[in-house]
């Protein structure tokens, strides 16, 4: 029997504030342990939490990123569960009136463009950090992460292969970096993915038992983990067993899943509404700011770049794939630069350089403008392209203006014809036999040559020119 | 006849961790028998046209603005528990990974 998977996601998102949802303590992952808390993250009680302005503000602009429909009206609520990273043996959430629900995210895929439904997200705040083999064998809890702001994102069991759930994490995580509404910080826990899988006979309309695989580390080993784990059920049910539902951890180094903690009825989280936080209204007008304030997105961009500026599509994806990226590029699009070119020398020696010191290309120390008056300088003549190359490195050094370098070094291309006249004689001299080899019908020497005239202008000669008479210059 | 038994009781309970003797068992039973019979008596009402109350605040929109403030004393924090290493409060150890 042929089986089709079907696969849902949940995904943990912290925001990127600077204080905690409901109280004044610093978010600061790296801060001391339990140094970032105050009674109200501690969960002591008859205190009273008081909701962070930013966090429902970054929450909508996600949201309308994600096409959803913005609550006019929603609420927060307990959910209730008992766990020692849990002080209030609650963790306050939203249930029944999220603040955002019914959107869609459109991804490039394998098979083309995908939509993916967007069922809902709400804020929460996230439990503490529980830390294992501390003192007696016991476990140890920090508290500087209780409280954060998180923002759940839950999809419709939308995807069917582990590909499409790659590139969905892939663009969620682009559109939550453009919005600035969380650093997605995998390592430090600012993103979490789960999977919830199934699978059925192809053609079927019923969903199958599901698993929910959680705690894997990166993107890629998420991909692993969801196609492990359609191709384990797959198994199962081809040989006469059953899914149990439960929640399966994945082992990275030995590729396989495995169970953690069969789902019993006893997750019955009993929500009620949260008495404590008053419920929260975005009118039109406050859905209107954070709209009127969205950045262009990571998809409108590509498209745009592709049709303004007729980067391919490949191009265009690696040119906006940081808001910082596609800014610089735009800068140096503006003064000027033919943008095939500086896309190019972006995604070329500039990447490079910075992938070697761990910069970031906006913040490197050559600016837009200096970039385009470099790839100007190549294309009035003044260096060449290897030439460029140069004087780009030593721009990325010092942080000076192309001109002054190509000054300072000495660096200007010699496009003079007697100057060059004189280089190629004197090559021509100093190389008798393969001069005789090209008069004797041998063109490839040229080559060799040419060489030798770039090597004795220490790479200034203008090359069309030198070509030409070297050219002529044998042809006497 | 109650409609609620012991073992809702007993399922309740074990959702809030709560061991109860015979007596509290039974005495429970009346009592959430007695709530379920009130919300009968709520039922009875005819509520067309009313707009549900979704929460007990009439207020809305109550917030703080995103500014660090001042946070306690770690030693103030970890005092009260009752174990902990001077930097962490420390538990029985935790089996398996929860919700989060
Ligand atoms: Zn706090």
């Amino acid at each position: 029997m042929e089986y089709e998977a079907v696969i849902g996601m949940e995904v943990h998102v912290e925001l990127d504030t600077r204080s905690k949802v409901f109280c004044a303590c610093s978010t600061d992952f790296h801060a001391e342990p339990n140094t970032n808390v105050c009674p109200i993250c501690l969960g002591m009680p008859g205190t009273l939490p008081m909701l962070n302005r930013e966090v429902v503000n970054k929450s909508v602009a996600v949201g309308l990123a994600l096409n959803c429909t913005i609550a006019r009206w929603s609420k927060m609520d307990r959910k209730n569960y008992f766990y020692p990273d849990l002080p209030k043996n609650y963790q306050i959430s939203q249930y029944d009136l999220p603040l955002c629900h019914g959107g869609y995210l459109d991804i490039e895929t394998e098979g083309g463009t995908r939509r993916i439904g967007i069922t809902r997200a709400h804020m929460e705040e996230d439990p503490a950090r529980n830390v294992h083999g501390m003192m007696g064998g016991g476990s140890g809890v920090d508290f500087n992460r209780s409280g954060v702001p998180l923002l759940e994102i839950v999809t419709e069991p939308d995807f069917r292969s582990a590909q499409q759930v790659y590139d969905y994490l892939a663009e969620l995580k682009q559109i939550l970096l453009y919005l600035g509404a969380s650093d997605c910080n995998m390592e430090e826990g600012s993103l979490r993915a789960e999977a919830n899988i199934s699978v059925r006979p192809k053609g079927s309309e019923r969903l199958g038992t599901k698993t929910e695989v959680k705690n894997v580390a990166s993107f890629t080993q998420t991909m692993r983990a969801v196609e492990y784990e359609i191709k384990r059920q797959i198994r199962v049910l081809s040989e006469g067993g059953t899914i149990v539902q439960e929640t399966r951890g994945w082992d990275a180094e030995k590729g396989i899943s495995f169970s953690q903690r069969k789902k019993e009825s006893a997750h019955d989280y009993r929500y009620f509404p949260e008495p404590d936080l008053a419920p929260v209204v975005v009118d039109e007008a406050w859905e209107r700011r954070v709209r009127d304030a969205l950045p262009e997105l990571p998809a409108a961009r590509r498209k745009r770049f592709r049709e303004a500026h007729g980067l391919s599509a490949y191009d265009a994806r690696v040119i906006t794939a940081t808001r910082g990226m596609a800014d610089y590029f735009e800068a140096v699009v503006r003064v000027g630069a033919d943008p095939k070119k500086a896309a190019n020398w972006m995604m070329g020696d500039l990447q490079a350089l910075c992938t070697e010191t761990r910069v970031e290309v906006d913040a490197c120390a050559v600016c837009p403008e200096d970039l385009a008056a470099m790839i100007g300088l190549i294309e009035n003549g003044t260096i060449s392209g290897k030439i460029a190359k140069e004087v780009l490195a030593a721009m990325f050094e010092t942080g000076k203006h192309p001109k002054e370098i190509v000054e300072e070094k000495g660096l200007v291309q010699i496009s003079d014809s007697s100057e060059l006249e004189g280089i190629v004689q004197q090559v021509l001299d100093a190389n008798p036999n393969q001069v005789e080899q090209f008069r004797s019908g041998k063109d490839q020497v040229k080559g060799y040559l040419m060489g030798q005239v770039m090597k004795a202008s220490r790479g200034k000669a203008n090359p069309k020119l030198a070509s030409q008479i070297l050219e002529k210059a044998l042809r006497a | 006849m109650s409609r609620i038994t012991e073992k809702d009781v007993d399922y309740v309970a074990g959702l809030a961790r709560l061991r109860l003797d015979e007596e509290a068992r039974a005495r429970l039973v009346r009592e959430m028998d007695a709530i379920l019979g009130y919300m009968d008596k709520l039922n009875e009402l005819n509520t067309e046209g009313v707009e549900p109350m979704m929460h007990a605040l009439e207020m809305t929109n109550v917030f703080r603005d995103d500014v660090v403030g001042e946070s306690m004393p770690r030693d103030l924090a970890l005092e009260t528990a009752p174990q902990h290493d001077g930097a962490y409060f420390i538990v029985p150890p935790i089996m398996d990974p929860e919700e989060s």
